[in-house]
């Protein structure tokens, strides 16, 4: 849950009391143009961009994020395009993404003792696994490279789940993504409530996507709420027309204030 | 535990082989041996976590001196060798901490700074560290009695750190340790994102490769029974860059070749030196510059011909052949 937050960079207010809340296995979209301060919100919630104003909690208490510390928290996030690292396998990179789950010391990894080596062991199963529920799991000895995008895609939402989130962040996951691989997300994102036990937020150009998945929607424009409500409710919002459309000459060439972290 | 069993199958067999080479081989074999500590240690930070360091020479020499001291205070080969990995290991933290702040051009900067100033010290402080002289000091005799060769006690005391070492930063390449110093190398806020503390992988891969370089400056002042500010110059922390990336950046397998480089590099041009006619002036000059150019156009090559150096080479060759 966020209340009130406004991120400034400079002189330019990227987010000015912006309030959203994601209940549990709930699926809440962010949309807005581009530049309305979509990623800013993901940027504020993971701790790379520290606000000026409002505050965080998380199940009731106070979040004071730290990134690394996010999935001990419960959170996870995917990054837009794939974020993968390119030197690891699938498998392996689906593994680095339940690092808050390893216990392992250094000693025993550097004598690989028998606790670190089950530990592994347990580690590689359950990425199998996740792949493998995904539908990629034949792919996971390769390097995210040699892959088709959409199999990339799919493995960079493994390695969030890999956390076992209870909110899971979603940036822009179907950017680059053919009609039919659309589709098949908004399924999988429909079902992830049910099957990982996690609440979404996404943040999502394809407005199809967004409007099929969601239980809820905010939009943002020049980094505020301008609507919240279900996908009915802000599809026949002016306020929402108003943003995209722009009644009143909004000028082109605004300046981009999200998308920072990558 | 297959690591446990290849090191040792690979100990029996390199002990044996010390039987049969004469004593020149022995010592240049102790030598490779005693540069591979460095040269994984290196890999280790460089390859797998990404931070480059051209400081690496200096840490070796942080070992070395640490070794020299302990061996005239007490002559505990064990307890030498321990305290100059656990003081490079401290001195690596430190250079560590700093690096973890930095990046690319400005992390090289730092640790070349370091590979500057670390010989200098033994200079300045010349009461306790010998200055330019540098120190010698006394290894006792092997246990086995005089008539076995010193050349040979030197290759088993450098091939048992050299194993050690590579069974070590071998588990731990493959541990969740190594995958995190990869995902830090590949992407700092994927990182972050998957529950990595970045600078504290960072400094931790700094600490690792620092006891490596320890170790390994340990060793060779045990095989030089001396110590001395020249022999871990720049131009050795450049090598040992060199030499994992025409070994094989990343690769354990690759620290190797590049060891065997190390070594094989300035015997190969001291005997081409020879071989050609020179005038003596012209081979003096040669003698030791050539080496280093050698090096330098190798690595060029290398750059440009196989990004993987030998190491990639040979497992893209392999790959090939299981393939058909």
């Amino acid at each position: 849950m966020l209340r009130g937050i406004g991120v400034r960079f400079g002189g330019l207010i990227a987010l000015e009391d912006v309030s959203l809340t994601v209940p549990p296995r709930r699926i809440v979209g962010v949309i807005g143009p581009n530049g309305a301060g979509k990623t800013t919100v993901f940027n504020v919630i993971c701790g790379f961009v520290a606000p000026h104003t409002g505050t965080l909690t998380l199940d009731g208490a106070p979040l004071r994020p730290k990134p690394h510390r996010l999935a001990r928290r419960g959170i996870a996030r995917t990054l837009q395009g794939v974020g993968l690292f390119a030197g690891l396998t699938l498998v392996e990179n689906v593994m680095a993404g339940a690092t808050a789950s390893a216990r392992a010391g250094f000693v025993s990894a550097l004598l690989a003792l028998p606790r670190s080596t089950r530990e592994e062991a347990r580690l590689r199963e359950d990425a199998v696994r996740q792949l493998d529920a995904l539908g990629i799991g034949k792919h996971a000895d390769a390097l995210p490279a040699t892959l088709p995008y959409a199999i990339q895609k799919k493995a960079g939402l493994a390695r969030a789940l890999a956390a076992r989130p209870r909110l899971l962040l979603l940036d822009e996951p179907a950017g680059g993504l053919g009609a039919d691989e659309i589709d098949e997300l908004a399924v999988l994102i429909r079902e992830l409530p049910e099957t990982a036990g996690t609440a979404v937020l996404l943040v999502e150009h394809h407005m199809d996507l967004v409007m099929s998945v969601c239980d809820e929607i905010v939009v943002l424009d020049f980094g505020r709420v301008v609507a919240t409500g279900t996908p009915d409710q802000v599809r026949g919002d002016p306020a929402v027309a108003a943003a995209y459309l722009g009644t009143d000459a909004i000028p082109d060439s605004r300046p981009v204030a999200g998308d920072v972290t990558r | 535990m297959k690591r446990y069993l290849w090191t040792i199958g690979f100990g029996v067999a390199l002990f044996g082989l010390t039987c049969l080479l004469p004593s020149f081989q022995n010592y240049q074999l102790a030598t490779v041996a005693a540069y591979l500590c460095a040269t994984a240690g290196l890999t280790v930070l460089t390859g797998q976590c990404g931070q480059l360091s051209l400081g690496h020479g200096a840490l070796m020499a942080t070992g070395a001196y640490t070794v020299a001291l302990m061996q005239s205070a007490f002559e505990n080969l064990p307890l030498s060798l321990v305290a100059g990995v656990l003081v490079t290991v401290l001195a690596g933290a430190v250079i560590g901490v700093a690096a973890a702040r930095l990046r690319g051009p400005y992390l090289a900067g730092v640790t070349l700074a370091v590979a500057v100033v670390v010989p200098g010290i033994a200079t300045m402080f010349h009461d306790v560290l010998g200055g330019d002289q540098g120190l010698t000091f006394y290894l006792a005799p092997p246990p086995f009695g005089y008539d076995f060769p010193f050349e040979r006690w030197q290759a088993w005391i450098a091939l048992t750190a050299a194993l050690l070492t590579m069974l070590l930063l071998g588990n731990l390449a493959a541990s969740r340790y190594g995958r995190a110093f990869r995902a830090v190398r590949d992407d700092e806020i994927a990182a972050q994102l998957s529950g990595i503390h970045v600078a504290r992988t960072q400094v931790l891969a700094f600490v690792v490769s620092a006891a490596g370089a320890g170790l390994g400056g340990g060793v060779l002042a045990v095989l030089a029974l001396s110590v001395s500010p020249g022999a871990f110059s720049l131009t050795l922390s450049l090598f040992l860059v060199m030499a994992i990336v025409v070994g094989g950046l990343g690769s354990l397998a690759g620290a190797v070749w590049g060891a065997f480089l190390l070594v094989a590099l300035p015997d190969l041009t001291a005997r081409v030196t020879e071989v050609v006619p020179l005038s003596p002036a012209l081979a003096q000059r040669l003698e030791g510059n050539l080496p280093l150019a050698v090096f330098g156009i190798t690595l060029v090559v290398v750059m440009l011909a196989a990004p993987g150096g030998i190491q990639g080479l040979i497992s893209s060759a392999l790959t090939a052949k299981r393939g058909r």
